[in-house]
């Protein structure tokens, strides 16, 4: 199978899951956004996103992506160590256009990954999957996720630990969105940079989305 | 201007493909800064020589930067710190007095060290093998307005013809991945009349040959595109991409 035995065709598996992923994060960016504007409102989402079927093929739809572009992501940065070769270069020296990010992206995704499990712990388990299993696992309503929003960010160093979470973030996808249009053969000469540039407008939007809520908890404007 | 500088070479020394290899370190003194790298390595050479030292073996041709047989690591870029120049084009005069250069041979798992700084390229030659030519008949010389070919796609696939096959591109990702190389060779003859022909079958078979041969998985980081001597672009990688996507939709 082509996919699985030719390097294209895993790549392309990674840009499929990628592109999945960031317009998961663009959805997940907008709904969250709504507990500045009215807890209310942002409330009326959660118990909308509960534990209805569609909702949970999407959930599941969603833990395959990530597991297929995990998987991936070790299988091909093993596959590229030893095409490095077991002899390294004693002096290496970095080109100016290269992204940082972009030599950096299964570092960045390994921090990625360990905030999610922090993440799925403080909100997940105590949301969809108490809904769910119907077992009690946090102290409020699974359907109240204003609450607990408001009870995570109350303590100062979940707002930085979050604020470090999404600029690694940031990192990696500005990186991964462009990239992941290029292996897909969307660009040339002239659609290089502007596909670049998009990148980095589709990243910013998205990450400022998301860390505005932390940002605002820390300065306190809730109350 | 010219003046004579000394210089501390740090060589890359292996006898052989499976002997284990060594940094070893020369001084080389009054050197002209008019010399080019590969002479200064001609001039260390006729040293060695003259102390009945085995000299170092480098790959090197033309010595006009067209052949691309010359390679070297030095100083952590792939043909030295200039842009869009061979090793062949470099020169002393680069260089400050008493500063310590380091040359290493292209390390890649695909490009394995014959002897000292000398690799073997032939894995590029296979890569070409594979599909980098046009096998159809295309008849005799055409007249040259026979068959309209734009501007845009002309200057396209003659900047992605002026791949020398060098494997700096190979040599400096932090993958091992030959994907400039192959996106070079397939966007050359992709772009024209006689190539699209084939283009379909060109791309799988150079790819399917690229992975087979070891090379590594290209992750974007551009770096071969910043160490290529003939400057190729990335965006031939998109199209190789596309080119292959397509053919392999195809089927």
């Amino acid at each position: 199978m082509w996919l699985l035995d030719s390097s294209i065709g895993r790549k392309l598996i990674m840009s499929i899951t990628g592109v999945f992923l960031v317009i998961f994060l663009l959805f997940h960016s907008i709904m969250n956004i709504v507990v500045i504007i009215s807890p209310e409102g942002y409330n009326a989402i959660c118990a909308f996103l509960g534990a209805n079927w569609y909702a949970l093929v999407g959930t599941s739809m969603l833990a395959a992506g990530f597991v297929f572009h995990i998987l991936y992501a070790l299988y091909l940065t093993f596959q590229n160590m030893r095409a490095r070769g077991q002899q390294k270069y004693s002096v290496t020296k970095n080109q100016k256009s290269v992204d940082w990010a972009s030599q950096n992206m299964l570092v960045l995704g390994i921090i990625v990954l360990g905030f999610l499990g922090l993440h799925m712990f403080n909100f997940w388990y105590k949301m969809q999957f108490a809904e769910i299993s119907g077992i009690h696992t946090g102290q409020f309503d699974p359907a109240n996720g204003a609450a607990y929003v408001e009870d995570l960010f109350s303590n100062w160093a979940y707002c930085v630990l979050y604020i470090v979470w999404l600029s690694a973030l940031w990192f990696h996808i500005t990186h991964g969105v462009w990239s992941a249009l290029h292996t897909l053969g969307l660009n040339n000469r002239t659609w290089l940079p502007r596909v670049k540039m998009f990148a980095n407008i589709i990243s910013s939007i998205v990450i400022l989305m998301f860390m505005s809520i932390p940002v605002y908890y820390l300065f306190g404007c809730a109350t | 201007m010219e003046k004579n500088i000394n210089l501390t070479l740090k060589i890359w020394r292996q006898a052989g493909p499976k002997v284990k290899g060594e940094f070893e370190t020369y001084k080389l003194d009054n050197v002209s800064t008019d010399n080019s790298f590969l002479e200064m390595l001609d001039i260390l050479n006729e040293k060695l020589v003259k102390e009945r030292k085995e000299p170092i073996a480098f790959d090197h041709d033309c010595r006009e930067g067209i052949c691309g047989m010359c390679s070297l690591f030095i100083n952590g870029h792939p043909h030295g710190l200039d842009g869009e120049t061979t090793t062949c084009q470099l020169h002393i005069r680069r260089f400050h007095n008493g500063q310590t250069i380091t040359i290493e041979p292209w390390r890649s798992a695909a490009f394995p060290v014959i002897k000292d700084l000398m690799v073997d390229r032939g894995a590029f030659d296979k890569i070409i093998q594979a599909g980098g030519y046009v096998s159809v008949n295309t008849g005799g010389v055409p007249d040259g307005n026979a068959i309209p070919i734009s501007k845009v796609f002309a200057d396209e696939a003659m900047d992605a013809a002026s791949c020398i096959g060098c494997g700096a591109c190979a040599a400096t990702c932090k993958n091992g991945s030959a994907m400039l190389f192959v996106a070079a060779k397939v966007s050359q003859l992709a772009l024209l009349p006689q190539g699209k022909v084939e283009a379909a079958h060109r791309a799988k078979a150079m790819v399917a040959k690229m992975d087979e041969l070891g090379f590594g998985n290209c992750t974007n980081t551009g770096a071969c595109e910043a160490e290529c001597p003939k400057a190729i672009s990335i965006s031939h990688i998109a199209r190789l991409n596309r080119e292959f996507l397509s053919a392999k939709f195809k089927d």
